[in-house]
């Protein structure tokens, strides 16, 4: 119990005295999984309606590989993507590496089937005439893709927060792709795993709770924006 | 002098889905300002046939003519769409106020707020929903939804008004005072409708052409009256309100009438069929007459016998009688009439109707389209 | 007509993104180097000293991978490591025998000692012969974490073993973490069980730690670091310059004064020992 207390009140001070350090970790935690959430927005948001209102041979196919890449291992897409960008893989020209970039693309790829995934389901399950309302009132077919996503703002907003959450959290990927190196590629995640294993407990109780703050306090712009007041 | 261009004229039109053929009409038209009513039973392909008028279903083969030229080819689909507007069966408003709604349309098409803003206010006026202005579309009751979407319907002031079944989840009283409302504001502006419904009643009233639909295919169109004395086969014939249709066959041929047997009974009806003709002959249960089997003054005399009642069912302004006189009779009779002559279950009656409410379709008559 | 103008315009943008990224990344090439190093190296704190000193200097920038020594050298095998800091003699050894490395050269030690609990139901305590504390272990049976992660701790544990003559693989009371120094030191502590640790890690941890020093000073017990520079000729990719760089860094007379004061302020004594230019024979002596 007295480690947790401690950590509390070193999670504390490191804030209030905006430990360069610190802050430097947190920053780039925000840059980092924030950066992958708003590419897997864009390209879930996309990919999710293209695969909800259109219809192709293997559709159902490609929905079961969607679905099955909400469960893919963080840790599994880090192996991966590490395998690829060393030096001597078949994307080493790019140099990337060890970097921040590297993070980015490997939480990318894991937060995008998730934002695909929720968004086809919200897409889906809009009113089937909706679309044909739309369409007849005299809209595009991009115009109306925008109108149904608005429609499905609840659950899609939902989406945006579950991809944040797993690579805001993320650990295993971060530290291949990344190397945790002091100053460039270390976040709090990996801090924290760093921390616990060299028996820094109170410095890891308190990264933990700042990235606890972190990711809550995303969370709650976001939620603002879910739900917003509707007019009476 | 060369005819007005009709606002839409479909050819061979047909739409296959799952290897099913559900839409095959050879041929329909609509001139400019026409109200054609569609009835039919569920999954009779109406609601496809809208939608493939409205060019939201692409067809497997033929082609729609909008003031004579071909949707997609001539026209572009979206300048053809935004000419259009579409009524379905729900309101599916958005989840925004009833104003922002009703002028979803004019947005869609590029208007300004300074330029839709009057006309908005115009519409909410007319469909009395301007109270509603700020309210959000999902706090509506079913009726005022449905006024909201009508009024965002009429904002785009389109030439076509296609309707997809729009009142049947309502409650009576609001489905009339809207039906009253959509009547006058039909009248006023003489839009070229197409209103599809189940609901006779409702076809009755709004048009002066009425289409019956079955299994994809229109099998017949004309005035109500015409197809309500004349229905074409027996489908029809049972989706306009007939109830007694009795299988006979012709014994003897008279001047201008035929007389068919069946169980016993000779029945006497007005037209040309010869001895021998197997006929499906229906009469209309208003004009079948009840009265007490020895009067002395049969209601009509050519059609007279005996039947007993098996069973009576109230309906609001009138009772439906069902009879046996050897075939299945079904009768309306008024509650005025009821108190002069009370009936009840199991009593013996006589049964007469005239020979020229009686209305005859030759006994296993293919479905026709369009006789026009 | 679909939405696919807006989707090749949203691709569009994140194709510029992702190059923008890798160009930033690819114009630093020439100046990055790639230390793969170790865990117990990198958590002393050492590096964090060593490196930016080094940054400074050069101008070079230095990506310190710390893993595994198995997976150090295993980096430098595929060129994907410019220059290792490890402590596996009998693993380098092979590396370069495999021409797989240009130079290496010895850079400073630190000595293993064997952890375990206050209570010593082994009773090895005091013992000088790392082998035969071994034997005792094995023979009364007592608990034993290993790292068990071809580390050079791992790799050292291993030799200790082989020369006490005693079967451990498989048996009860011999335990593989499969996890670093200091999480392996955790779970010693935790469940009261010998273990044989670096004594820079171990004085790190010592404040949290239950379990008492009870064997040490064997030569047996040296824990040796080299730095190797990996060789160019079968991966071009390896910034050979930068390696060599870094390399001449730690052997150089500022460096290895560094160490040899590193480490005292916190703990009381140094946690290296610097022995550049040494003969690998000479040390502990």
């Amino acid at each position: 119990m007295d480690l947790i207390l401690d950590g509390i009140t070193k999670a504390f001070w490191l804030l209030v005295s905006f430990d360069p350090e610190v802050l430097g970790i947190t920053l780039l935690s925000l840059k980092i999984s924030g950066s992958a959430t708003l590419i897997s927005l864009f390209l879930g948001i996309s990919a999710g309606a293209l695969v909800a209102l259109t219809r192709f041979p293997g559709r159902r196919f490609v929905v079961g590989l969607i679905n099955t890449g909400m469960a893919l291992p963080p840790v599994v897409v880090g192996l991966f993507v590490t395998i690829f960008l060393w030096r001597n893989g078949p994307l080493g020209f790019l140099g990337i590496l060890y970097t921040p970039e590297a993070m980015i693309l490997a939480q990318a790829i894991i937060a995008t089937p998730i934002v695909t995934g929720i968004s086809l389901a919200a897409l889906q399950q809009l009113p089937a005439k909706l679309r044909l309302q739309i369409l007849a009132l005299g809209a595009t077919r991009a115009q109306m893709v925008w109108i149904l996503v608005k429609e499905a703002k609840l659950p899609l907003l939902a989406a945006v927060m579950a991809g944040f959450g797993g690579v805001i959290s993320e650990v295993g990927a971060s530290i291949m792709v990344g190397g945790n190196i002091k100053g460039y590629s270390r976040v709090l995640t990996t801090a924290t795993v760093m921390e616990t294993g060299k028996g820094e407990f109170d410095v890891a109780i308190s990264l933990s709770i700042l990235l606890l703050l972190l990711a809550y306090s995303i969370n709650v712009v976001l939620t603002q924006i879910q739900q917003r007041e509707r007019p009476r | 002098m060369s005819l007005p261009v009709p606002v839409f004229e479909a050819r061979n039109l047909q739409v296959i889905r799952g290897g099913s053929l559900i839409l095959n009409v050879p041929a329909l038209t609509i001139a400019d300002g026409e109200m054609l009513s569609i009835i039919g039973p569920n999954g009779a392909g109406k609601s496809t046939l809208l939608q493939t008028l409205a060019a939201l279903i692409k067809p497997s083969c033929g082609e729609v003519l909008f003031r004579g030229q071909k949707i997609g080819a001539e026209i572009p689909m979206l300048a053809y769409r935004r000419k259009l507007a579409m009524i379905l069966q729900e309101p599916l408003l958005f989840d925004t106020t009833v104003f922002n709604n009703v002028a979803s349309g004019l947005k869609l098409r590029g208007l300004k707020r300074h330029e839709y803003e009057p006309i908005v206010v115009k519409c909410l006026d007319r469909f009395g929903i301007a109270h509603l202005g700020d309210r959000s579309a999902r706090s509506l009751s079913g009726g005022e939804a449905r006024r909201t979407s009508i009024a965002r319907a009429f904002a785009t002031e389109p030439e076509v008004l296609l309707l997809d079944e729009p009142f049947s989840a309502l409650d009576p009283i609001i489905r009339e005072a809207l039906l009253e409302d959509l009547e006058q504001v039909l009248r006023e502006t003489r839009i070229t409708t197409i209103f599809v419904t189940h609901d006779r009643q409702e076809a009755l009233r709004l048009s002066s052409r009425l289409g019956v639909m079955m299994a994809g295919e229109i099998l017949q169109e004309g005035s109500p009256q015409e197809i309500m004395k004349r229905p074409v086969n027996e489908f029809v014939a049972t989706l306009v309100g007939i109830e007694t249709i009795v299988a006979a066959e012709v014994v003897r041929r008279k001047p201008d009438t035929f007389v068919a047997s069946v169980a016993g009974h000779e029945i006497e009806a007005v037209g040309g069929s010869d001895a021998g003709e197997q006929v499906l002959l229906c009469i209309r249960s208003e004009n079948i007459a009840l009265s007490s089997p020895d009067t002395e003054v049969p209601p009509h005399p050519k059609n007279f016998f005996c039947g007993r009642i098996k069973k009576i069912t109230p309906l609001w302004l009138h009772q439906r009688v069902q009879l046996d006189c050897g075939f299945p009779v079904v009768a309306y009779v008024t509650n005025q009439s009821l108190t002069a002559f009370p009936l009840a279950e199991g009593m013996e009656v006589a049964v007469s109707f005239n020979p020229t409410d009686v209305c005859v379709i030759p006994n296993g008559s293919i479905v026709k389209t369009g006789n026009q | 007509m679909r939405t696919i103008s807006c989707k090749l315009r949203i691709g569009s943008v994140i194709t510029a993104i992702m190059v923008l990224l890798g160009a930033s990344a690819l114009q630093a090439q020439e100046k990055t180097i790639i230390l793969a190093t170790t865990t117990s190296t990198q958590d002393s704190g050492l590096l964090d000293v060593l490196v930016p000193a080094f940054e400074k200097k050069t101008g070079y920038f230095v990506k310190t991978i710390s893993v595994g020594s198995g997976q150090a050298m295993a980096m430098g095998q595929k060129g994907e490591a410019d220059v290792l800091l490890v402590h596996s003699p009998a693993a380098e050894k092979q590396f370069m025998a495999d021409g797989l490395g240009v130079e290496r050269r010895l850079v400073m030690h630190n000595d293993f000692i064997i952890l375990g609990p206050a209570e010593d139901p082994a009773k090895i305590k005091g013992m000088k012969s790392a082998p035969e504390a071994f034997k005792k272990i094995a023979a009364a049976g007592s608990l034993f974490l290993s790292r068990g992660d071809n580390s050079g701790t791992h790799a050292k544990e291993k030799a200790v073993w082989k020369d006490a003559g005693v079967a451990y693989e498989g048996e009860k009371w011999y335990q593989q973490t499969g996890l670093g120094m200091g999480q392996t030191l955790n779970v010693a502590n935790e469940k009261k069980g010998y273990v044989l640790a670096d004594r820079g890690t171990y004085l790190a941890l010592a404040k949290n730690l239950k379990l008492d020093l009870l064997v040490q000073g064997d030569a047996v017990l040296l824990n040796i670091y080299h730095v190797i520079e990996v060789n160019p000729s079968k991966w071009p990719k390896v910034n050979s310059k930068g390696a060599k760089a870094f390399a001449d860094f730690m052997v150089s007379k500022e460096t290895q004064d560094t160490i040899k004061t590193f480490g005292v302020d916190k703990f009381g004594s140094p946690l290296f020992f610097p022995d550049a230019g040494k003969k690998v024979e000479d040390l502990g002596k």
